[in-house]
This record gives structure tokens, C-alpha cells and sequence, in this order.
């Protein structure tokens, strides 16, 4: 399995990641050789089989709707990146 | 006294030979002569650690406390402590200072246990070497030219160099195991949910689990009774009891059924890794255990699948990281996409990147079937070879590792070879179960682990062979020149 240069663009902006020109092909390469690799799973027939969910078949636990969380915010927003009057700020998103 | 066990150590301090304000002077004093050298941690917290020291005295001189209050402990730094960095080993968290606790920490402190500092680690648990940290690699005190495995490396390489009596790590591929044996160091991978994953930091919640490192199964017991049990901050903890693992430490193995995976002892093992397996075999068959050969046919699909899941799971939890509420973020963005981009492209480091785009190729339309499914049916069917084979055995044993220690440098360029390190530990991880290393021989100077696999909650089956191992045994006793007694 072999990607195309464009794939490995389209892959990094689907996960919001920079990556630099110069390491698309360095890129390509390592992903290429991992998807070649995962594609052994492809020798065995896994016709009707469930996929699994959880290895001891668990299911998500309940519990009654209450509020158990306590105001964090200021010990929180001590170690944001830039915050003003207690809003996270990024750069302008609606023009 | 840094040759001493926990267990040791506890007498000590129960007897009042020593004071744990001295022990951890003791333990602070070596990590600032020998660790240049190894890297192990990443963060001393030497302060505070002598304020838990005496307040530890405080509470035995009361006649208070348990057998671990006073003992000094590294943890891995993917466990969150309050006012203290929890980098992950990564330039994204350089300037993290967690601002709550972990379960695993709190429980540990709570037993009185003194924290030295945080150990490094592969950046966000993702490597099998401790190379990819973003504070440089760790060295294997047995040979600081060779690897200490990974990711728990640091905790490996500071227990191996007797820099801690004890340490935590985490195994979601192997990372507690691997590194122990390429160490000589024992580490505990619990079964899925039996100890607490709050606070500690998520790379693929499936599989991830942390567990204890020490120099003995017996200590590995102490840790873990103090580690595990139920906690409903960590929505996948169970509720089943803890049992006594001090007291089912002396059950040895007499009469128990071991099996040996046919397609663990075959291609890619090194000779040497396999003869001193076999010799701890037959260490067990003279102990009274009955040793026979199984089958687990989807062995060599465990890595594949692996590397789908994984990587999937990652690229998920790993999106919380966008420079917006904490954690790294790029110099003047010109917009929000911008931001985004540059802060996770500058914060992660090379596998960490290549590991979220391979899982965002494995989720993204149209391949989700191909990949994920695929990976998650593969999976069944390997929990299923487990579940066929404890229905015959009482234990499976094998190499945690195909080779011994590798140098520095050697697989970094090569994703797949790297991976292919954790072939024997993944399986584990896919189905769930609890299983551990101990080290059980040596080639050409450098440790070999011994894994040994058990069925669900069976952490006490497991380590009391270990246990009855190491009576006969002293292999876990060996140190690494120039750090030992």
C-alpha cells in the first residue's frame, strides 16, 4: 500500500499537523512501509467475525446524574497559553 | 542500602535501622552522581521528597503507616502530580504542570511511598526504545551504548542502576515488560482495568494499563496491592476485589500446567534469548510444574492489528492537543487552522506524528472497514487463542523479547523493526490480560526476560511463580557494573 505524496498532505491536514515540504517524501515512505505491514492482517479470513469491543466484554458503566465536578477554572487557566477574563483566546475565528 | 528490596527496605524501616529521610537521601544522592549518565529522569523532585521522607517517619514513629510508607519510588512521567511537570516525555507538555493528581500516584503516596522524580520515557509512551523522548534518550546502565527498551525505559534503567528501589510504568504494546527485561528488572502488566487509568496520560485507552517495576516479584506484589482496585474516575476500572497478593506469594508452582506457545520459540528469536527461556523452563518443570506446548495461531497478526488499533486510538486521544487550554503553542498564528497545525507539528515529535497520521489514514473515510474493523475482528480472534489456551494451562511462558538490549541509533529509521521488538508483549495487551517479565539469564552481558502470561486477574497465580523463581534463583539480585554494592 503505497501513498501518493497528495495522500500524505490530505492525511496531516485531516489531522491538523504541519508538516514541512522537505519531510513529505520522508514521510510517505515510513507510512507506506506501516500500511504494507498492517496489511498482513489481510492473510486471515475474518469472515463473520464480530469485531471485538472490549477484551473482557465490559460495557460502559452508569451512574446517577449528578454534579461531581468542582470549579477548577483558575487553577486550570493558570497554565493556558493566553487567556483574558477567564475566556481561552485564539485569533479570530468569525470575520 | 540502594542493593535492598522493598521488602527489605521495609524491614529496615519497620525495625528503625534506618529513617526513610536518610534512604532518600541516600537514593537523591545517587541519582545526582550517576544519572548524567543514563537519563533516566526526567524531573528530581528532591524537596518534596524529603518532606514526604520525614513526614513517612513521622507516621511509623506513631506506629502509623504500611509496609511501603518510607520507601522511595520513581514514576513514570505519563502519571499527572499535582504541581509538578507531567511532560510525557514531550516538547507539547514541556511546560505541563499537571494540576491534578493520578490515581496511581495518590494511592502510592497515600501508602506513605516517598516520589524521587519522574522518569523519561518515549514521547507519550510511543516507542520500544526511550529514544523518541523529547529530553533525550535513556542509556541501559548494563551497556550505555545499547538501548534500555521503552517506553518505561527510564524506570527500567533508574531501578537496573539501583537510582530507586521501585518505580510505576505503563504498558500499553509491552512498555512495562520490554524494558524490564532488557534491564533485568521485573515489571507487572495488570490485567485491563485493575489499576486506575485517571490521571495517567492517555495514548490508546483499549490497551493501555499501569502497572508496577521493581527488582523482585515480592515487591511487585507490595506495589500492586497498594495500586490496584476499583476507582470510578477511570470509566473501564473494575469492581472485582483485590486479593491478598502477599499472602498467595508462597503457592509456588507445584502441580500448576505451563504451556509454551509453539510460535513464540520460532523464527526471529535469538538463540541465545531462547536457551536461557528454556533453562527457566526447565527450572519450573523441576519445581513441580507440568510444561507443555500450545498453539496460538494468530500470533504473528497480533503486531499488524496493533498497529492499527493503536495508532487509531492515538490520533483521537491526541487531538486534545491543539495549543488551545494548555501545553505547547506556535508563535503568532495567523489563524485558527494555523494554530492548530504549527502547535501540534512543533510539539510532537517524529513517531508520535507518524503514529496519529497513520491512525487518521485508518479512521478516515472509506477505509475505516479495511483498517479498523478489520483490526478490531483480528483482535477477537487472538483474545479467543488466549481463551481456548488458559482453558488448558494455568500459565504461558515465553522470551518477553526476541533479542537482548540493541544499540542506540539502530532501529530509529526503521518504524516496523522498532515495532517488531514488542512481538511476544502486543498480544497481551490486545486480549487484556495481566502478565509480567523477570530476568532469567544473560547473553554477551545483557539481560534476558522471562514472560510469564496469566488469565484474568490471576496477578497472584502469576507472581507467586515468579516468587518461587526467584527463591531459586539469582538472577534479579545481578547489577550492572559500577552500580551496584
Amino acid at each position: 500500500m503505497a501513498l501518493e505524496s497528495g495522500e500524505v498532505e490530505k492525511i496531516a491536514h485531516l489531522a491538523r499537523i504541519a508538516i514541512r515540504a522537505e519531510d513529505v517524501s520522508e514521510y510517505r515512505r515510513h507510512l507506506s512501509r506501516i500500511l504494507e505491514f498492517v496489511a498482513q492482517m489481510n492473510a486471515v479470513d475474518t469472515h463473520g467475525v464480530d469485531p471485538i469491543a472490549h477484551p473482557l466484554d465490559a460495557v460502559q458503566r452508569l451512574r446517577p446524574d449528578e454534579v461531581t465536578e468542582v470549579d477548577q477554572r483558575e487553577r486550570f487557566q493558570a497554565i493556558a497559553p493566553q487567556v483574558d477574563a477567564g475566556l481561552y483566546l485564539v485569533p479570530k475565528v468569525i470575520e | 542500602m540502594h542493593e535492598m528490596t522493598v521488602a527489605e527496605l521495609s524491614a529496615a524501616l519497620a525495625a528503625g535501622r534506618i529513617s526513610s529521610e536518610e534512604l532518600t537521601r541516600a537514593f537523591l544522592e545517587r541519582i545526582e552522581r550517576l544519572d548524567p549518565g543514563l537519563n533516566s529522569f526526567i524531573t528530581v523532585t528532591a524537596e518534596g521528597a524529603l518532606e514526604q521522607a520525614r513526614a513517612a517517619d513521622r507516621r511509623r514513629a506513631r506506629g502509623e503507616g504500611g509496609p511501603l510508607t518510607g520507601v522511595p519510588v520513581a514514576h513514570k512521567d505519563i502519571f499527572c502530580t499535582l504541581g509538578v511537570r507531567t511532560s510525557c516525555g514531550s516538547r507539547m507538555l514541556d511546560n505541563f504542570v499537571a494540576p491534578y493528581e493520578s490515581a496511581v500516584t495518590e494511592r502510592l503516596a497515600g501508602a506513605g511511598m516517598v516520589t524521587l522524580g519522574k522518569t523519561n520515557m518515549d514521547e507519550f509512551a510511543m516507542g520500544s526504545s526511550s529514544e523518541t523522548s523529547h529530553y533525550g534518550p535513556v542509556r541501559n546502565p548494563w551497556n550505555p551504548d545499547t538501548v534500555p527498551g521503552g517506553s518505561s525505559g527510564g524506570s527500567a534503567s533508574a531501578l537496573a542502576a539501583r537510582l530507586a528501589p521501585a518505580a510505576t510504568g505503563t504498558d500499553t504494546g509491552g512498555s512495562i515488560r520490554q524494558p524490564a527485561a532488557l534491564c533485568g528488572v521485573c515489571g507487572l502488566k495488570p490485567t485491563y482495568g485493575r489499576v486506575s487509568r485517571y490521571g495517567m496520560i492517555a495514548f490508546a485507552s483499549s490497551l493501555d494499563q499501569g502497572g508496577p517495576m521493581a527488582r523482585s516479584a515480592e515487591d511487585l506484589a507490595l506495589l500492586l496491592q497498594a495500586m490496584a482496585g476499583f476507582d470510578p474516575r477511570d470509566s473501564t476500572s473494575v469492581e472485582e476485589p483485590v486479593p491478598d497478593y502477599a499472602g498467595e506469594l508462597d503457592a509456588g508452582v507445584e502441580g500448576l500446567r505451563i504451556g509454551l506457545p509453539r510460535e513464540y520459540f520460532a523464527e526471529g528469536l535469538d538463540a541465545g534469548v531462547a536457551r536461557a527461556v528454556e533453562e527457566a523452563v526447565a527450572q519450573f518443570r523441576r519445581l513441580g510444574a507440568e510444561v507443555r506446548e500450545i498453539g496460538l495461531p494468530n500470533t504473528r497478526l497480533a503486531v499488524p492489528a496493533y498497529y492499527v488499533i493503536a495508532p487509531a486510538e492515538c490520533s483521537s486521544n491526541l487531538s486534545r492537543y491543539d495549543g488551545v487550554r494548555f501545553g505547547h503553542r506556535c508563535a503568532d498564528p495567523t489563524d485558527i487552522d494555523d494554530l492548530y497545525k504549527r502547535s501540534r507539528g512543533e510539539g510532537f515529535g517524529a513517531e508520535v506524528k507518524r503514529r496519529i497520521l497513520v491512525g487518521t489514514y485508518a479512521l478516515s473515510a472509506g477505509y475505516y472497514d479495511a483498517y479498523y474493523r478489520k483490526a478490531q475482528q483480528v483482535r477477537r480472534l487472538i483474545r479467543d487463542d488466549f481463551r481456548r489456551a488458559f482453558g488448558e494451562v494455568d500459565l504461558i511462558v515465553g522470551p518477553t523479547s526476541p533479542s537482548t538490549a540493541f544499540r542506540l541509533g539502530e532501529r530509529l529509521d526503521d518504524p516496523v523493526t522498532m515495532y517488531l521488538s514488542d512481538i511476544y508483549t502486543i498480544a497481551v495487551n490486545l486480549a487484556g490480560l495481566p502478565a509480567l517479565s523477570i530476568p532469567c539469564g544473560f547473553v554477551d552481558g545483557l539481560p534476558v526476560g522471562l514472560h510469564v502470561i496469566g488469565d484474568y486477574f490471576r496477578e497472584g497465580r502469576l507472581l507467586a511463580a515468579a516468587h518461587r523463581y526467584q527463591r531459586e534463583t539469582d538472577w534479579h539480585r545481578r547489577a550492572p557494573a559500577g552500580f551496584g554494592g
